[in-house]
């Protein structure tokens, strides 16, 4: 049962920071300069949007489950059943960064999550 | 829509550090906590007995290493690609870390979770076969 918590905690705090991140990200603007002090510029110009900071907030609670998780299962099912997240990755892309998702996107997320139940059923 | 110059390469290359980075750093988190092992009760002494232990661990901070190293690379793919672009095309990482947590841990990975880790890789073929971009870019 615990493990069900766990992984719950994994995919939606994980998803949500990643979308908050995702959506700081876009804010700050595209990298054209990959100099080492462009880079760090870039990382302090990131470290000043809200969003960004919520990102890490849920992405620190999802990595200490993560961690929780992997002291009772093997990483070569914990990390796969994680990708659980691209369904709702994929929907709060739509929903909370409006971006547009075509059918052959939908196509390729869904047989993802197929992969990861395969993987669910595989656990001893 | 115009691209910048190089998108699809920087795109490739960026994906490619995640698919390296955020396995390893999986792996290496997986060791680290088989040393540190599990909670008993899950009572408040024990979390704290299990966080201690997990902020001596070597392996653990290098795992955290590996999760940063790919966490930047991450944040600077998004700076010019779709998040439902992004997220399957590094999920490539999958298929590496069960090859790693075979080899390098020895876990026993049986036959149906390399089935379901092939068909996650087949979602992300298809997932890798549309554009990167398909929102405009903010105005700065």
């Amino acid at each position: 049962m615990i493990e069900f918590v766990f992984l719950f905690m994994i995919v939606a705090a994980g998803t949500g920071g990643e979308l908050c991140v995702s959506r700081a990200m876009k804010v700050v603007g595209e990298v054209h300069d990959f100099r080492p002090a462009a880079l760090i510029r870039f990382v302090f110009r990131a470290m000043r949007v809200g969003w960004m900071w919520i990102g890490i907030a849920m992405m620190t609670l999802a990595f200490f489950s993560l961690l929780a998780m992997l002291s009772i299962e093997n990483v070569s099912f914990v990390v796969p059943v994680t990708a659980l997240s691209y369904a709702g990755g994929a929907f709060g892309a739509v929903l909370f960064l409006h971006e547009r998702i075509s059918a052959q996107r939908w196509l390729g997320v869904f047989i993802v999550c197929v992969g990861v139940t395969l993987v669910w059923l595989s656990r001893r | 829509m115009k691209d910048s110059p190089g998108l699809h390469l920087k795109t490739y290359i960026s994906i490619l550090f995640i698919v390296l980075f955020a396995p390893l750093g999986n792996v290496l988190l997986s060791r680290g906590m088989k040393d540190v092992g599990s909670a008993r009760n899950w009572a408040p002494g024990d979390i704290l007995r299990i966080f201690s232990s997990i902020i001596s661990s070597g392996y653990i901070w290098l795992g955290i290493a590996c999760l940063l190293a790919f966490f930047v690379a991450y944040m600077l793919v998004l700076t010019w690609a779709d998040y439902s672009y992004v997220q399957p095309a590094s999920s490539f990482s999958y298929a590496v870390v069960a090859l790693l947590g075979y080899f390098l841990l020895g876990e026993t990975v049986p036959p149906l979770r390399w089935i379901g880790i092939f068909v996650i890789c087949v979602g992300v073929f298809i997932v890798g076969h549309t554009h990167p971009r398909t929102t405009e870019k903010v105005p700065t």
